[in-house]
C-alpha cells in the first residue's frame, strides 16, 4: 500500500479535544478501509502565515498514512466537506518518517534566540548577493527592482 | 573578501554526508533560502545545486500553502 503524509488545519475556534475528535474521524475512515495511521501528531494552535477564511491561527494535525488508494480519496473528501478543516494536503512519501516532525522539534527553540541568530544570517546573505550583484550587472538591477 | 576575482567556489548546503533533508515541514530550514520579501532565492545566490533547488522550491511551496511559510511580507 502507498505510504501518505497528510496535514490537515482545523479552525482556530474549536477545541483542542475536538480536534482529536475530528482525526479521530479521520482515521476510522482509513482504517476501515484496511489502511493504517502509522503515526498522528498534534502540532497545537500555531499562527497562520497568513489569514485562511478570516483564521488567523489554527490547530494542525500530522498523520502518517499506510493506506490504499481509495481510502485517502474518501478522506479528502470528507476534509474538503468538513467545515472545521480550513485546508489539508496529502503527499505521497516514499517512507515514513519515524519520530517527531521537524516542527515539533523547532518548538522548543521557537523563541527569541532562535530569530535573533536567523535574522543576523539572512542579514549576511543579502549583503553577499550585494556584492555579488557589483560582478554581475544584471542581476544588480534584479534586487533593485525586488525592493522597489 | 575585498574584490577577489577568484570567488571560491560555494559548494551546495544540501549535498555531503551531514546535509540537511529538505523537509516542508521545517520552517526553520526553509526560512533560510526565503528573502525577506517572502520570496525564493536564487540558486546562484545560496549555491544549492539544480537538483536540489527543485526540491527545496517544491518544499517552500507546500509549505506556503499550509500557511507555515507567508507567500508575501508586506515590508
Amino acid at each position: 500500500m502507498p505510504l501518505y503524509e497528510s496535514v490537515f488545519i482545523a479552525r482556530q475556534d474549536i477545541a483542542a479535544p475536538q480536534v482529536d475528535n475530528l482525526s479521530d474521524n479521520f482515521q476510522q475512515v482509513i482504517e476501515g478501509q484496511g489502511g493504517r495511521v502509522a503515526k498522528r501528531e498534534y502540532w497545537g494552535l500555531r499562527t497562520l502565515a497568513y489569514k485562511i477564511k478570516k483564521n488567523r491561527k489554527g490547530h494542525y494535525v500530522l498523520m502518517n498514512i499506510d493506506a490504499p488508494a481509495e481510502a485517502m480519496h474518501e478522506v479528502e473528501r470528507q476534509m474538503r466537506i468538513h467545515d472545521d478543516v480550513l485546508r489539508y494536503l496529502t503527499i505521497r512519501v516514499d517512507e515514513l518518517e519515524e519520530g517527531p516532525s521537524a516542527v515539533l522539534r523547532n518548538k522548543g527553540s521557537e523563541d527569541r534566540p532562535r530569530r535573533g541568530r536567523d535574522g543576523d544570517s539572512r542579514d549576511r546573505k543579502v549583503a553577499s548577493a550585494d556584492s555579488d550583484g557589483d560582478n554581475k550587472p544584471d542581476s544588480k538591477t534584479d534586487d533593485e527592482g525586488e525592493e522597489a | 573578501m575585498s574584490r577577489s576575482f577568484f570567488r571560491r567556489r560555494k559548494s551546495c548546503p544540501f549535498s555531503g554526508d551531514s546535509a540537511p533533508v529538505i523537509d516542508y515541514k521545517d520552517t526553520k530550514l526553509l526560512s533560510r533560502f526565503v528573502s525577506e520579501r517572502g520570496k525564493i532565492v536564487p540558486s546562484r545566490i545560496t549555491a544549492v545545486s539544480a537538483k536540489k533547488q527543485r526540491e527545496l522550491a517544491r518544499a517552500i511551496k507546500r509549505a506556503r500553502f499550509l500557511a507555515l511559510v507567508p507567500y508575501v511580507t508586506k515590508t
